[in-house]
Order: C-alpha cells, then sequence, then structure tokens
C-alpha cells in the first residue's frame, strides 16, 4: 500500500511538474489580423537591405524557387527542419500575423499561433533587433508577391519533435533582451556589433555550439559548422594565412572575393550575394567590427604573410615539368602532384594570367583548417562565381576523380599548401561527406 | 608611349591625313570594306548577271563534270555551321536533275573556288546560292542542247534526271558523256531556264544536313582536328594588356624544356612551337609566367563607356531624311538605349595550320573570307598571293569576325620560322575571350511625335565605331601590330548603306511621313572591335521595336496592331500577323497572369534579307529580377524556302543567341585591360536558361529570291524581349543587358 | 608509360602523367570527338565517360586515368552504324557548328545510362554544364529525348529476347 501510496504521489509530482511545464511553456495565440495594405516606401526599401544582412533568404527560399516561399531543408544535430513560408500569403505564410505576432516571433522565438519555434531560426540573435528595424523587416515580408507553398513537415528525432520542451531549451539557453552598445567603442563598431550579433548571426554558423544545440557564448566566433562546411573562427584564432582587414573583409563580404583570400564558397557564398544588395556603409561597419574581433595580428603572423604573397606571386607554373616547381610534397606524394598539376595547376597557378584567377593555395583559408571537410568539398562541388550564380568559376571533381585520387590531391596539398600537419583520416572524412549526400540525395549528377 | 595610344592615336592620325586617305580608299570601299561584297581585284562587270555570277561569269568557275559524270560544285562560301552546304547542294542537285549525294561540293579555297568575298552578312543564299542556281540551270541547258545535237533531235523534247538526258525514243546519255573541256567554259547569261517550282524534287525539302553525320561520330571535322604528317604546335604569349610590349624573356629555360623546338619572338609578339601540344602548352605558360612586359592600354572607365563614346569626334551623315510640315499638337516622345561590348565567344577558340614549303604558303583556317585573309597574309610575309593558299575548313562558330584570321596569321609566322614542318596554333580560351575582336558598344537616341494615334515623326541617332576590321589588309591581323616593325591598322570606315554598318537597319520599315536617321560613326576605337553577327541591326532594331513599343503605349494601342497599322510591306504584315497568330497574341495577350508578360519584335534583316516577327513570353522574378523567357515564337520569310529545317534551325538558333546577348552579355574591363577572360566573367545563356517552347513558322515563297537568313532573329528578339519584360514588369529597361541586377534595380522594392 | 582503356580498348602512351586525358585523346589516338573548348572545366566540349560518368577531360590528368573505363563519343557508334545517341542527334538535326556536340552526347549517355527513364527535366538539369554558343539547346533537349526513348526501346527487346526460350 505505502508502495502505491509512494508511486501515487511520484506520478502526481510528474503529473503537476507536466501540467505545470505545459502551463510555463504555452504561448497564446496571438488573433489572425490583415496587415495593413500599405507601407512607406522608404520603410519597406531598408526592410529589404536589412533582409539581406539578415540572410534570410537563404533558410527561406529554395535554389531557383519563389524568393521566401520556404521549404529549404537545414540539417541539424536532431535531424532536417524546414524553413518555413514567410511570404504574405494568409493560409500558408505569415499574411495573418500583425507586426505584433512578426516581432513576437523574432523576440521570443513564438510563432502567430503560440507554437515554440526551432532556434535553428536565429532568434537568439533577432531577439536584439531594434523596434524600428523589426518594422521594416515586417514592412518589406509584408510587401512580397504572397506565395502559396507548404515546406515539408521537419523529420526530428525524438524527442525533438515534441514542441514544448523548446520552453525548457530556452529556459536554459536563451536570453531575450536588446542589444547594448558597448561604451567603450565608436558609434560604428557598435552599429557592426549589432549588425553582426542582432541581424546578420554571424555566430550562428561561426560560434560553436553545445550538445543541446545552443551557441557556446564564451566562446563567440571561434568557429562552427554549417551543414557539412566547417566555419572558421572568425575571432584572434582566425587561421587565415594573409591576415583579414578591413578593407579585404569588405570586399569578400560584399563581392564574394578579395584579394589574397580567394572566392567565398558553402554557405557564406550565398551569405555574401545577399550582402552584395545590403546598404554599402552597413557592410563597411560589418567589416570593420570582425575585423577588431579578429585583432591586430602579430608581427611574425604579417611576415609570414608578405612572404607567402612573393612566393605565390614568383610561383612557377607547376603544370611545368621543370626541377624548381617540384616541392619536397612531389617527391613523396607523386600521385597527389601529378593530380594537382594535370586538374588544378591551370588555375592554381600556372601565371594566373587573364582570369583564370584561382588562388594560390598557400593563401587558401581552407588548406590551412584543422579538417579537410571544407577542401573536399570544393574539390567535390567546385565554386560558381559569386557575381553570376550559374557560370562556373571551377568545376567539381566529384565524378571525374575516385574517392582515393581525391584524398591523394588532399594529402598532397595538404603537405605542400600549409604549415600544418596532415589531415587525419582524409578518407573517412570523404566519406562521411558523401553519406552525408546520399541522405540529402545532393550528390553530384552524372 | 602606351599602346593604346598606338591603337588609338595612330587610327586618329591615319584619319586625320584626311581627304587623301579617303580619297584613295573611294574606289575599294565598295569591295573592301563592305561587310558582305567581294573582294576581287577585277573591275565589276557591265552585264547584270544574277548573284556571284556578277563577279565570276564562268559557268565552269561553279560547276565542274568529269568525263566519269561525276559533279563538283563550287562555292567561295564557307560552312559555318549554317547548313549552307546542304542548301547549295540542294539548289543545285535540284537545276541539275541530279540526286544530292550525286554532288561533290567544294567551299571556299583559293586554289579552286571562286572570290566571293567574305562569308557574311547572310548573303551566301543570295550571292551564292543565286549564282549556283542560275550556272546549274544553264549548264543543265547546255547539256541537254549537247545532247540534242547529238541525239539530232529539239532540245525541248529531251528530259533530264539522274545525271543524265533521255530522249523519248528511249536513248540516254549521261552528262560526263557530253562534256568537253570547254562545254561549261562559257559566260553565264542574264536569264536562266529555272526548273518550274512545282516540280520541285530536293528544294523545298528539309533533307538532314551533310555535315552533320562527321560531327556527331568523332571525325575530323574542324581545322581543329586536322593533323599532317609532321606536323608541330604552336602556341601565342598574349600581353597582360593588349598595349603591353615585350619587355624581357627566359627563353633558355623554355628551350630547355621536353619537345621545345622554337621560341619565336618579334618585337612583342612571343610564341613557342613544340612537337606535342601539351608540350607546347607547358612551354607558353612558363613563358608567360618569365616574360615582362611595359606599359599598357588605357581603356575607358567602364562605368562611364558611353559617356566615353559620346565625347569622341563623329563623323555624321543623314542616311534618310525626309520632312514634312507638321501640325500642330500631338506628343513627342524620347528615349536612349545602350548596347554594350559583346563577344562572338566561339566555343572553340580560334585555330589554323600554316606550312611552309619551297615558295609555298598553305593555310588551313575557318576564316570566312579566304581570299582577303590571303590578301592579308601576302602583305604580311612578302609573298606574292599567287604563293598563297587558303583553304577553309570548319571551325567552331564564329558568329562573325572572331579570332580566326589572326589566329591563321599567328600560324603563318611561326610556319616561316620552321618551314617544312605544318604549324597548328590554337588559341587558348583567355586569348579568344580578351583578344578576339568585340561587337562595338553602340547608343541609339530615338524620339518621335504621335499625332492621334500614330506616328507624324520620327528620329533616330546612333553612334557606334566601325562593324568590320575585317582583313584585306595586314596591319588587320592581330599580331601585326606587335611585330618589330608593325603594320599600321586599316583606317576604320563606317559599311555604306544599304547594307550598313552601325546604322545596319537603323531604317525602320515603318510608314513615316517624317523622319530623320542619322549615322554618328566614331572611327576612334577604344577596344578592338569588328563585324558581330547582325552588326548594328541587333540594337538598331532593339531600340526601334522598344521603342515602337514606347509609342503603342503612349497611343493606348496593342503593340501588334500599332506595329500593323504603320507598316504597309506585305509580306512584312505577313510574318507579323502569322507571329501574332501562332502565339495566340489576341487571345492570351489579355490574360496575362502577374508577373509574366508578352512582348513583340520585328524587322526585315537590312531591309533586304529575310522578314522575322518574334513574340515572347517572360516572366520577371520582382526579388531576384531575373528573366525567364517562358515562350518565343517566330514567323520568317526567307524568299524561296531551300531548306525549311535549315531555315528554323538558324532562326531557333538567332533567338537563343540573341536572348543570351539580350540578357546577359557585357564584356567587361578595367583601365587596363579585359577582365572577361572565361566563362565565369562572360557569362551565356545556360540550360537552365532555355524557354520552355520555341517555334518557328517558316512562309515558303516558291521563285522568289532567297533572303539571307542567319541574322534576321537576332534584333526582333532582342526587342521582344525587352517588351516582354516591360509588360511583366512594369519598367522599361533600355540598357543592354537586361541581366538580373539591372532587372531587379529598375523594378525597385 | 600510362594505360589508358578508351572505348574497350587498351592504350599505353607514353606522356607526362599530369598531361590531361584530352590531349591523350586527341593527339596520341586520334580520337577527335572531344573538343577543347575552354581548358577549365567551364564549357564542356571535352567531355568523355570515365567509369560511366560525365568527366571533362581538359582536367582529367591521364594518370588519373589509368586503368578506369574511357568512352568517347567514337565509342558510340560509327558513321556508318551510328549508335542510338548518334542517331538522334542526326534525326533532330541537333547540331550547327556542332563543336559542343560530343561534350554533350557524353554527358546525355552518362545520364541515360544511370537514369534510363529520365525526363525532360532531368536532361535540361544534367546538361547544365554545357554551354552552346549556336543557340541548338532545344534542339538538344530533344535529341536526348529521342535517344533516351530509343535506348528504352532497344533495352526492352533485349529484355523480351533474354525471357523468350
Amino acid at each position: 500500500m505505502r508502495l502505491i501510496k509512494v508511486i501515487g504521489g511520484l506520478v502526481a509530482v510528474v503529473l503537476v511538474a507536466a501540467v505545470g511545464f505545459l502551463v510555463f511553456a504555452h504561448r497564446s495565440e496571438i488573433a489572425a489580423a490583415d496587415p495593413p495594405a500599405s507601407f512607406d516606401r522608404e520603410l519597406v526599401a531598408r526592410g529589404a537591405r536589412l533582409a539581406a544582412i539578415g540572410n534570410c533568404r537563404s533558410c527561406h527560399t529554395v535554389a531557383g524557387g519563389l524568393a521566401y516561399a520556404g521549404g529549404v531543408p537545414i540539417p541539424t544535430a536532431f535531424g532536417t527542419i524546414h524553413g518555413t513560408n514567410i511570404t504574405p500569403d494568409r493560409d500558408t505564410g505569415i499574411g495573418a500575423w500583425s507586426q505584433e505576432a512578426f516581432v513576437r516571433s523574432m523576440r521570443e522565438g513564438v510563432d502567430r499561433a503560440g507554437n515554440h519555434l526551432y532556434p535553428a531560426f536565429p532568434y537568439d540573435h533577432f531577439t536584439k533587433l531594434e523596434d524600428g528595424d523589426l518594422a521594416a523587416l515586417y514592412a518589406y515580408l509584408m510587401t512580397r508577391p504572397a506565395v502559396r507553398a507548404t515546406a515539408p513537415t521537419n523529420d526530428l528525432a525524438f524527442p525533438a519533435g515534441f514542441r514544448p520542451l523548446l520552453a525548457g531549451w530556452k529556459l536554459l539557453f536563451f536570453q531575450p533582451g536588446r542589444f547594448e552598445d558597448d561604451p567603450r567603442s565608436s558609434p560604428e563598431l557598435n552599429r557592426g556589433a549589432y549588425l553582426a550579433d542582432a541581424l546578420a548571426h554571424c555566430g550562428a554558423c561561426h560560434t560553436p555550439r553545445n550538445g543541446l544545440g545552443a551557441q557556446q557564448g564564451r566562446h563567440e566566433f571561434a568557429g562552427g559548422v554549417s551543414a557539412s562546411w566547417a566555419a572558421p573562427a572568425i575571432d584572434e584564432s582566425n587561421p587565415a594565412p594573409v591576415p583579414w582587414t578591413s578593407e579585404s573583409l569588405h570586399a569578400y563580404l560584399r563581392h564574394g572575393r578579395a584579394e589574397h583570400h580567394g572566392v567565398a564558397a558553402g554557405p557564406m557564398q550565398d551569405v555574401t550575394r545577399n550582402l552584395a544588395e545590403a546598404e554599402d556603409d552597413d557592410v563597411r561597419v560589418l567589416a570593420a567590427y570582425v575585423a577588431t574581433r579578429m585583432g591586430a595580428p602579430s608581427q611574425e603572423r604579417e611576415e609570414r604573410a608578405k612572404g607567402l604573397i612573393a612566393t605565390a606571386a614568383e610561383r612557377l607554373p607547376f603544370n611545368v615539368p621543370v626541377p624548381e616547381t617540384m616541392g619536397a610534397a612531389a617527391a613523396r606524394l607523386p600521385a597527389g602532384a601529378a593530380l594537382y598539376a594535370g586538374a588544378c595547376a591551370v588555375c592554381h597557378d600556372a601565371g594566373r594570367t587573364g582570369g583564370m584567377d584561382g588562388i594560390d593555395l598557400a593563401l587558401a583559408t581552407g588548406v590551412q583548417l584543422a579538417s579537410a571537410r571544407n577542401f573536399l568539398n570544393v574539390v567535390l562541388d567546385g565554386i560558381h562565381s559569386p557575381r553570376h550564380p550559374s557560370a562556373v568559376l571551377m568545376p567539381g571533381f566529384a565524378g571525374a576523380l575516385t574517392d582515393e585520387q581525391i584524398v591523394e590531391l588532399a594529402a598532397y596539398v595538404r603537405a605542400t599548401y600549409s604549415n600544418q600537419p596532415p589531415w587525419p583520416d582524409i578518407a573517412a572524412t570523404l566519406r562521411d561527406i558523401r553519406l552525408n549526400r546520399i541522405a540529402a540525395n545532393a550528390e553530384a549528377r552524372p | 608611349m602606351t599602346a593604346t595610344s598606338t591603337f588609338l592615336s595612330r587610327r586618329t592620325v591615319i584619319a586625320g591625313t584626311g581627304a587623301l586617305v579617303v580619297g584613295f580608299s573611294v574606289a575599294r570601299r565598295a569591295f573592301a570594306q563592305q561587310e558582305p561584297q567581294n573582294v576581287g581585284e577585277e573591275p565589276r562587270r557591265p552585264v547584270a548577271l544574277p548573284g556571284s555570277l556578277k563577279d565570276a561569269p564562268l559557268i565552269d568557275s561553279w560547276i565542274r563534270i568529269e568525263a566519269t559524270g561525276a559533279i563538283t560544285v563550287m562555292t567561295g562560301k564557307a560552312e559555318l555551321g549554317q547548313g549552307i552546304k546542304t542548301a547549295l547542294i540542294q539548289i543545285a542537285a535540284e537545276q541539275l536533275d541530279v540526286a544530292p549525294h550525286a554532288i561533290t561540293l567544294v567551299t571556299a579555297d583559293t586554289a579552286s573556288t571562286p572570290n566571293e568575298g567574305y562569308t557574311a552578312g547572310s548573303h551566301s543564299m543570295q550571292d551564292s546560292g543565286t549564282a549556283i542556281l542560275n550556272a546549274a540551270a544553264q549548264a543543265r541547258a547546255i547539256l541537254v542542247n549537247a545532247a540534242a545535237a547529238r541525239f539530232a533531235l529539239a532540245a525541248g523534247e529531251l528530259k533530264t534526271g539522274d545525271g543524265k538526258v533521255a530522249a523519248p525514243d528511249g536513248r540516254a546519255i549521261g552528262y560526263g558523256e557530253l562534256v568537253s573541256t570547254e562545254l561549261l567554259h562559257v559566260e553565264a547569261t542574264p536569264a536562266s531556264p529555272l526548273k518550274d517550282t512545282s516540280r520541285r524534287l530536293v528544294m523545298g525539302r528539309s533533307i538532314e544536313r551533310v555535315d552533320i553525320p562527321v560531327k556527331v561520330t568523332g571525325g575530323a571535322a574542324y581545322v581543329h582536328d586536322l593533323r599532317l604528317p609532321d606536323m608541330v604546335h604552336g602556341r601565342v604569349v598574349r600581353p597582360p594588356s593588349p598595349g603591353a610590349r615585350l619587355k624581357a624573356i627566359d627563353e633558355a629555360r623554355v628551350r630547355r624544356l621536353p619537345g621545345v623546338l622554337a621560341v619565336v619572338r618579334n618585337g612583342s609578339f612571343l610564341a613557342v612551337v613544340a612537337a606535342r601540344e601539351y608540350q607546347c602548352v607547358q612551354a607558353m605558360r612558363l613563358l608567360a609566367a618569365t616574360a615582362t612586359w611595359d606599359g599598357h592600354s588605357d581603356l575607358p572607365e567602364s562605368g562611364k563607356l558611353y559617356e566615353t563614346l559620346l565625347a569622341l569626334p563623329s563623323r555624321d551623315n543623314d542616311i534618310l531624311h525626309r520632312s514634312v510640315a507638321l501640325p500642330p499638337g500631338g506628343r513627342t516622345l524620347e528615349a536612349t538605349y545602350h548596347r554594350p561590348y559583346q563577344m562572338h565567344g566561339s566555343i572553340g577558340p580560334s585555330c589554323a595550320v600554316a606550312l611552309r614549303e619551297a615558295d609555298a604558303l598553305t593555310v588551313w583556317t575557318h576564316s570566312q573570307g579566304v581570299y582577303p585573309l590571303r590578301g592579308a597574309l601576302s602583305e604580311l610575309t612578302g609573298l606574292g598571293a599567287e604563293q598563297i593558299r587558303c583553304i577553309h575548313m570548319e571551325g567552331s562558330g564564329c558568329y562573325g569576325h572572331n579570332g580566326a584570321d589572326d589566329v591563321a596569321a599567328d600560324a603563318v609566322l611561326l610556319a616561316i620560322a620552321l618551314p617544312g614542318r605544318p604549324v597548328r596554333v590554337q588559341w587558348m580560351r583567355e586569348d579568344e575571350h580578351r583578344f578576339e575582336p568585340y561587337g562595338p558598344a553602340m547608343i541609339a537616341r530615338l524620339g518621335a511625335a504621335l499625332q492621334d494615334g500614330r506616328i507624324a515623326d520620327w528620329h533616330h541617332d546612333v553612334w557606334s565605331n566601325t562593324h568590320s576590321t575585317r582583313p584585306g589588309k595586314a596591319g588587320d591581323l592581330l599580331s601585326a601590330l606587335y611585330l618589330q616593325a608593325p603594320f599600321p591598322p586599316s583606317p576604320p570606315r563606317p559599311l555604306p548603306q544599304p547594307d550598313g554598318g552601325g546604322d545596319r537597319n537603323a531604317i525602320p520599315l515603318y510608314v513615316l511621313p517624317s523622319v530623320r536617321v542619322t549615322n554618328r560613326f566614331i572611327p576612334q576605337m577604344p577596344l578592338r572591335v569588328s563585324a558581330l553577327r547582325g552588326l548594328g541591326a541587333y540594337m538598331n532594331v532593339f531600340a526601334i521595336e522598344s521603342f515602337m513599343d514606347e509609342l503603342a503605349a503612349a497611343a493606348g494601342a496593342d503593340p501588334v496592331a500599332f506595329r500593323l497599322a504603320h507598316l504597309e510591306d506585305a509580306r512584312g504584315r505577313d510574318v507579323v500577323t502569322e507571329a501574332a497568330r501562332r502565339f495566340g497574341w489576341q487571345a492570351t495577350h489579355a490574360q496575362r497572369r502577374p508577373g509574366f508578360g508578352h512582348g513583340f519584335g520585328f524587322a526585315r534583316y537590312k531591309n533586304l534579307g529575310a522578314y522575322a516577327a518574334i513574340a515572347v513570353e517572360a516572366e520577371v522574378a520582382r526579388e531576384s529580377g531575373r528573366v525567364r523567357i517562358v515562350r518565343a515564337v517566330a514567323a520568317v520569310d526567307s524568299g524561296e524556302a531551300v531548306n525549311p529545317d535549315g531555315i528554323r534551325n538558324q532562326i531557333e538558333g538567332g533567338m537563343l543567341q540573341s536572348a543570351s546577348w539580350t540578357l546577359f552579355e557585357e564584356v567587361r574591363f578595367d583601365r587596363t585591360h579585359v577582365t572577361s577572360a572565361s566563362w565565369a566573367s562572360y557569362p551565356i545563356l545556360r540550360f537552365s536558361d532555355l524557354p520552355e517552347r520555341i517555334e518557328v513558322h517558316v512562309i515558303d515563297r516558291p521563285g522568289e529570291p532567297f533572303l539571307g537568313t542567319g541574322e534576321a532573329a537576332q534584333g526582333p528578339m532582342a526587342a521582344a524581349i525587352a517588351n516582354a519584360v516591360a509588360d511583366a514588369s512594369g519598367v522599361r529597361i533600355r540598357d543592354l543587358p537586361l541581366h538580373k541586377e539591372r532587372v531587379k534595380a529598375a523594378i525597385g522594392v | 608509360m600510362i594505360t589508358l582503356t578508351v572505348n574497350g580498348n587498351d592504350h599505353t602512351v607514353d606522356v607526362d602523367p599530369a598531361t590531361p586525358l584530352l590531349y591523350v585523346l586527341r593527339e596520341d589516338l586520334a580520337l577527335h570527338g572531344a573538343k577543347f573548348g575552354c581548358g577549365l572545366g567551364q564549357c564542356g566540349s571535352c567531355t568523355v565517360m570515365v567509369d560511366g560518368r560525365a568527366v571533362f577531360s581538359c582536367l582529367l590528368p591521364a594518370a588519373a586515368a589509368a586503368g578506369r573505363q574511357v568512352k568517347t563519343v567514337e565509342g558510340l557508334g560509327t558513321i556508318d552504324e551510328p549508335g542510338p545517341m548518334q542517331q538522334a542527334f542526326m534525326a533532330e538535326q541537333a547540331a550547327q557548328c556542332g563543336y559542343c556536340i560530343p561534350g554533350m552526347m557524353m554527358r546525355a549517355q552518362a545520364l541515360l545510362e544511370a537514369k534510363p527513364a529520365a525526363t525532360e527535366a532531368d536532361i535540361r538539369a544534367a546538361l547544365e554544364p554545357h554551354l552552346c554558343r549556336c543557340g541548338t539547346q532545344a534542339r538538344i533537349v530533344r535529341a536526348v529525348m529521342r535517344a533516351a526513348q530509343a535506348m528504352r526501346l532497344v533495352d526492352a527487346v533485349g529484355r523480351r529476347a533474354e525471357a523468350s526460350p
């Protein structure tokens, strides 16, 4: 009997706790409303420029699809989440959302009906946005063409599919609140910090996450992941062979390429395409802020960079069989060297005149990273032109080279163009990338 | 001194010498500079023979029959992928009454074919097609007469077929048995006994093209595929900026590379020859990496290109001026249109093979004009023209004057350095992109007065560089400008009407009571330019037909109805009506979906060639600014349609190429060099841009003269797209190309 | 020395192992189908099949092709006995200058071998890496559709022949 009482008591406690949690987790619905019939044109234009910085399109527009109609699969550690339709369609989009409902979603991660939203939607950043900017974003989204489209259902592992649990996640990891200026900093850098944190949500990819998918604030910008890509550190530990400057970051963010750094690839290329539509001054302060976070490079790093640039400028075309172009690694890794010479050198070091402007790989960040992931992604898929998305800058080698050959090439490039230890188990990294692609059905076409 | 100044100032100086040069050139102008005309040394004949017969009147210049009965037809025109060989064979076969496969066609070869100048200006059917049509009909008549003499019958009683002349009594005699050396060695007469159009067996049929099987099975179809015994490979090292001059090279290091046979340097012309092709590429890379250069071109600020061009001196000429007093009132409109530099962008970089032996020089080339090229090479090498043979072999599609002639000169310069060895030179991709002569940037300013919904007054000013710097002279060949003793480029000249250059198609076909059209020719060339398919017609038709829509909108009229209200030319009306009907203009125009628009464009190429009208449905994505062509429907009248599918193929191709120019293409450059150096920096139309549907409807006109087709679609297509974009988005874009950034910016948020 | 298997035949060539396959095919093996277009993997003219996949031969070192099955347009049939892909391009007159066509045919062949039921959308998407400057794209798509149909038919007939005793 006593046991039953104990069990009964425990059940009651659990029930009360569960009910209490549900009460705690509950958010009320905000009534459907007709958005204003028109918006101030200036406000809409400002919203457009802010949306470009916020990179909204990347998660809410499928490649080649209608703008903001959603459906983009976003892989997370807990399964696949799909970007939603944020066009003003009343039934499938946000057409029935009042500005209040929109603001609540951005600031609290709760949709109009009162459901908690997954933090793949970076409300942990957007919560810091100013009222005026939220109004502008609302005006912009509400004036987009309405598209009737429902995103596919999320595919999440148990128990992540149970949304009320997100209230607990928020309790642990989510701090609502506005952005606060650093009084010791300049207005420009504060503006840059605001844009980087509250809107561009750089940290969503460039800050490492804990086991429950929350950004580790103490390690802000120390490097994270984005899909199958490594997002390099953008703090003092930034691994770029040539230290970034405010100017080079501006060029990179705005145009997708910067001298001595190469071309943006992977998810970052999307970011730069969006930033091309942002206010130039905003991109400039964003770049200035990130440069500040990276800090002034050491004398030694500067010297090394100068040396690398000079060597790159004088490097003879590797695909020419003269002894002076052969480094030590070529003798040790002849197969990788032949692959590099026949497949890569034509752009990456054959004099680089006339637009075959593949970067000298000694300057490429992807070759310096701890994981071969980014290098392999580029080799497999190539790179499209940041300016002309349909134009191929570098072709992918996914079908051309065997996995073995890609591994040989990666080992050779790492040995020749970085001062880092060899990549551990490149073959395993490559297998992992391939498996994820088969899962995502994104393997390159024949 | 920088080399742009050599480029620009030398031209300026020559142009500035004035009357003497002009006076000297006038006599040649009609031959050498008019894009499609023949470059012949012989004077024109007084008799008006049809087509190219007037320049080569002997029938056996065109048709030879061996004693075996083998028939060879010769044309001075070249196959450029337009299917001309097939059409010419059809014409000859029809008029000679033989099967098409019985005919061997020899194309442009200075040793064996008539001089028909350039294969350009959509003149091949008009010139060569007409010549062969008449020569073949006359040859057949001669053969019939010869047979009549043998049979002692009247010619009218005889019939021809299958290469024989047959008598009603059953006797028959093969063409081969009839011919003697002199039989066809007679001058053609102005009139020909053409077969009645109702009895056509070969003409008017879409027979399969003779050049395709070898191309799809990997045969040696192109000059690129020519492999001669002992052939070696050459590559040229181009300067970093067109105006740079070579300072120093590391010849010894390059010579040590495997396979290298010669490093050839003459002034700033630098090249290497190696035994194997890839060895040559490797040596070229090392030579390029170790060469040092001085100076550079001074190119215009790219954001101020049109201002720069307008600020240059121009030679102005009213090509049409008809004033009538206008009643007061009405409404005037004005609009200015711009076109940037655009590329030919052949998929295969230009290629040639040259062989210097004893006192002969043989050049295998995909030049559009083997005779004019021979003249230029003669001047370049100092060899007599009779010592040089230029043989046309197919290249990758050229779409006008690309690197074909220039690479032939490169091969010749290297062949002279290595006598006895055939030297093959193919340009690298970046050479083709950076050094081909571009289609000129242009500006067109149009104005009109509307009264009672009709155009009462019209004016059109067009600014452009020349549209032909084709050889003729050594100085028209790229490498000749870099030699130790460089050749001066020919002074730039406008191409005269009625074909025109920058002013091609500047005169609308519409009924305009009061009209002024002024060609403002700019001699000075900031970038090297020449003929690109359609020449000025692409831009002028884009401007005229865009403006027609602007006027129709101002008049509150339907675009198609507005055109018809100003069009009296019956064949013009037919293509407009047919394109609108096939498109379903009336039925669908009123029910356009939001974001979708319809556009129309019409022109008769050069006002002399084929008629084309095109209707386009396009979708404009407001968010991205991307234009998607949903469908395009064309109606075309090329006169008598020899091969209707060939016409459709040309028009479809013209439409898609024009869509590419119109939506994507712009040569980009900085202050010293062209930065559009590969397909990544010069994007063109891809499969993802292919419309869902393209239709071409051919209006056949049996018995009517052939009208050139290859360039008929480009202008109308450009305007139809721009008009569809305006219809879909509500914004009128007058600057080419209509790329998504421009469309997005025009739409705003 | 590198041994290449091209269209089922072995060839031993003495070239620098980094030499792109394209040059070996054209110069050593006299196979002209694959064309030099850009040398940068941006146009597709040089496309051949390697182990069933479409590959830019201008960027594949010959050494990397050793031990793999290389197929060029010459391996699809001859001028006297053209294969289904070649017949389809002839039937649709899907060429103007034709320079880009062999590369397109090899990409299409790889697609159809991997996916015999390819739709028009599949074909358009697969051909995206290829450029055609003459504007023949519409005919090329039609030709590949026709080839797909012909190849499916051949396949079905083959299966039926196998199935019947």
